[in-house]
């Protein structure tokens, strides 16, 4: 089986209250010099056949419809593990 | 003949029986419809109530957006049905890209409960027609996700072309860029806002019956059509 991560982020210009609490919570417990936090989704979707090409078009048409709301959020697609 | 106004109940909606009774109190019938039924069952009008569609996974209102009955919906949206999202219903709305930004996390991260006051800012939509622009209305709100964003430029659209129909007063419950409380499409039968005037339409279980306008403008709206 091949899988394919679907990785989902707000956009830069979205505040995220989310990544802010945890950067926030962090020097309370001793992890300092961290500038900034940004939370998101990863999906990891397993693949019946190959990863091919139209396959691959197939879950960017399904993170673009669906997986993300590109009206504030971006995505990225990448195969994490070929077929054995 | 009755005017029937539908009400869609999708697995998570909370607010659809307040919305039906408010549909009654206005006067018109109100229709259960369900969210895998394609049929609207010759309704005039829809309300998208309040709630956890679908227990608001991956997004809210992302999962009910693809639901069979918004097929439909959007459909008759798009010929001018008059629809209005609540809530999660506003959520879904624009998810359904039937109106434009998104509802992300309130900024201060809790759920906010309380008696908002909003001003009326456009009195000609399908669903505000029997309120008067800038006249103060208070209904309950109460959201995890009521946080309305877009692009500077749709903003500055829907201000230039008044289609924000409600702005949050005093205080800004959850962030909401420019205190948009509700919009309209451009035609003005589409309308989302994230307050609850369902809960406001009987003084035994509300804090004001300011809400039933929103139900009454509709009737209005469909008589003159």
């Amino acid at each position: 089986m091949a899988r394919v991560v679907v990785d989902v982020m707000l956009k830069p210009e979205i505040l995220d209250p989310q990544g802010q609490a945890v950067q926030r919570a962090l020097p309370r417990l001793g992890f300092t010099g961290i500038a900034d936090v940004r939370q998101g989704k990863r999906f990891e979707l397993e693949l019946e056949g190959p990863v091919d090409d139209a396959a691959l078009a197939r879950i960017r048409e399904a993170a673009e419809t669906f997986l993300a709301n590109t009206v504030i959020e971006d995505f990225t697609v990448r195969v994490e593990e070929e077929a054995k | 003949m009755t005017t029937r106004v539908g009400v869609v109940t999708f697995p998570g909606s909370l607010d659809d029986r307040d919305a039906q009774r408010a549909v009654r109190l206005a006067g018109a019938e109100p229709v259960a419809l369900w969210h895998r039924d394609k049929d609207l069952h010759q309704v005039d009008a829809v309300v998208l109530p309040g709630g956890f569609s679908y227990g608001d996974y991956l997004r809210c209102g992302a999962i009910s957006r693809f639901s069979p009955v918004m097929d439909t919906i959007i459909e008759q949206a798009k010929l001018g049905m008059p629809v209005l999202g609540i809530c999660n219903g506003f959520q879904v709305l624009c998810e359904s890209h039937l109106l434009p930004g998104a509802l992300t996390r309130n900024d201060s991260l809790h759920f906010v409960c309380r008696d908002q006051k909003l001003r009326i800012e456009n009195a000609g939509t399908a669903w505000t027609r029997d309120y008067s622009a800038g006249q103060e209305i208070v209904v309950p709100l109460k959201n995890g996700e009521g946080r309305f964003v877009a692009d500077e430029h749709v903003l500055d659209e829907l201000e230039a072309e008044g289609r924000v129909i409600a702005r949050y007063l005093d205080v800004n419950p959850n962030g909401s860029y420019r205190d948009i409380a509700g919009i309209t499409n451009a035609a003005g039968n589409v309308v989302g806002l994230m307050p609850h005037p369902e809960h406001a339409v009987e003084p035994l279980t509300g804090p004001t019956t300011e809400g039933l306008g929103f139900f009454t403008s509709v009737l209005k709206q469909l008589v003159n059509a």
